[in-house]
């Protein structure tokens, strides 16, 4: 079920994505870039619980660090498809900073989706299990953010 | 008048002649680093400070394949499309007919083995005072890589920049570089100062150039416009980056900045090489760019 649910989320993606360019309302792109970092935010919210427990600035607690686990692995799953239509890249409209290249590497952007996707699994499994186990799963979250912003976030305005 | 003709004719021969001779690609003595025995493994680090694999690696290299220097990499610029050359093992292809003190040339002084000047794209504007031990070094390691049989694909820039013997004016007027006002007071800071201004060429894409690309030094890592497309490379002078030390080392060892953003584009690149150094270079970084002065 939840795989069905997975494929035709990114399904509905990479239909979004590849499809040719429809002539989009100003207003939906504007409200798809900021809903696009509202999203990234609650990321950086619940990473920074995690991360400054991995770092030691704060006490690792389990039940604190499984609740921003939980919530990250929440936010992998919210359905993208309506959140990157055409026409919202940097340069194209206010405050993005999605290259262009995204929309012609789709299959990329979807491989570095499902590996933030498992990255925040192995976190979810290992945020309450000790501040160790929680450690040992920041390097792969960390990557899976970094690889994506690599390829496809450019700098800011 | 045809013999003032003929002066004038002869003047400008000479007068170019005398150009050429000045702006002529320089070269060390050709045994200049003979008796300087490379140590691979030291070189390895000189290899992720310097960041040689993030443009000399094939585009989409990842992991291990990042070894493999086949260019590729395409640098879109004012003046044209730059593209990384195969700097592999390869005789034919790479530079695997080469010497060390071919590679010293290149670096310090951005000239070719033929006695062509190389593009600024190459940063030998910063790498020009790379330690002549650091270059035995890094050669040493560079011979231990993977050869690759990709050719080079040739640049794509326009007239005038297409010739490249008027690149020696452009070094007669930008290249050698000299440290900044940045004074160090301790070995750290100096560190620091040789990892930021020569091997990792930071003031390249940190540092604003003017109308003909030479880097404006007034306002050293300032910031400056994205060369490659949109937004602007940040300022990381105090004046903009109010990052402690102890952040700075983070981010160049995780790359989660202190909000727990993650670098991105070319940076997160950058943070890969960094992550390999040792701790203390990356905490000399950091000592270095909290002395550096404010640009507003």
């Amino acid at each position: 079920m939840r795989l069905a649910k997975k494929f035709i989320t990114l399904t509905a993606l990479s239909l979004t994505l590849s499809a040719p360019a429809i002539a989009q309302d100003a207003k939906a792109i504007d409200g798809a870039v900021k809903a696009r970092k509202a999203q990234m935010s609650l990321y950086a919210f619940n990473l920074g619980i995690l991360g400054n427990m991995a770092k030691g600035q704060a006490d690792y607690d389990a039940a604190v660090a499984q609740g921003a686990a939980s919530s990250l692995l929440a936010l992998i799953r919210l359905d993208a498809s309506q959140m990157w239509p055409a026409g919202s890249e940097q340069g194209a409209a206010a405050g993005s900073r999605a290259k262009p290249e995204m929309w012609n590497n789709m299959n990329d952007v979807i491989a570095k989706a499902m590996a933030m996707q498992a990255a925040a699994e192995a976190m979810d499994g290992a945020a309450g299990q000790g501040l160790e186990a929680m450690q040992a799963a920041m390097g792969g979250v960390g990557g899976a953010c970094s690889a994506c912003h690599k390829a496809y976030r450019g700098p800011k305005e | 008048m045809l013999r003032l003709l003929k002066w004038l004719v002869l003047l400008g021969v000479a007068g170019l002649g005398l150009g050429y001779w000045f702006t002529r690609p320089a070269t060390l003595d050709p045994l200049a680093m003979d008796g300087l025995q490379g140590d691979a493994e030291a070189g390895a680090l000189v290899f992720a400070a310097g960041g040689c694999a993030s443009c000399h690696a094939a585009p989409d290299a990842t992991g291990e394949a990042k070894l493999i220097l086949a260019g590729g990499h395409a640098f879109p610029s004012d003046f044209g499309t730059f593209y990384a050359p195969n700097i592999s093992p390869d005789p034919t292809q790479g530079i695997g007919g080469w010497q060390a003190v071919d590679l010293a040339n290149a670096m310090l002084f951005g000239t070719s083995p033929t006695g062509q000047h190389y593009y600024p794209a190459f940063p030998y504007t910063s790498y020009d005072r790379t330690s002549m031990k650091d270059i035995a070094d890094l050669w040493a390691y560079m011979q231990t890589l993977p050869a690759s049989e990709t050719p080079s694909k040739a640049h794509d820039v326009s007239f005038p920049f297409s010739i490249r013997a008027s690149l020696g004016g452009w070094k007669l007027l930008f290249a050698g570089s000299e440290p900044t006002a940045v004074e160090p007071t301790n070995a750290e800071m100096q560190r620091g100062q040789y990892l930021v201004e020569v091997l990792g060429h930071c003031g390249e894409c940190h540092t604003s150039r003017n109308a003909l690309g030479g880097v404006n030094y007034d306002a050293w890592l300032g910031g400056a416009p994205n060369p490659s497309g949109q937004g602007r490379i940040p300022n990381i002078t105090p004046a903009a980056l109010d990052w402690s030390e102890a952040d700075l080392v983070e981010y160049f060892t995780s790359g989660f900045t202190p909000d727990f953003d993650s670098a991105g584009g070319e940076m997160a690149a950058v943070v890969e090489n960094l992550a390999k150094l040792p701790e203390s270079d990356r905490a000399a970084i950091a000592a270095y760019l909290k002395m550096v002065p404010p640009v507003e």
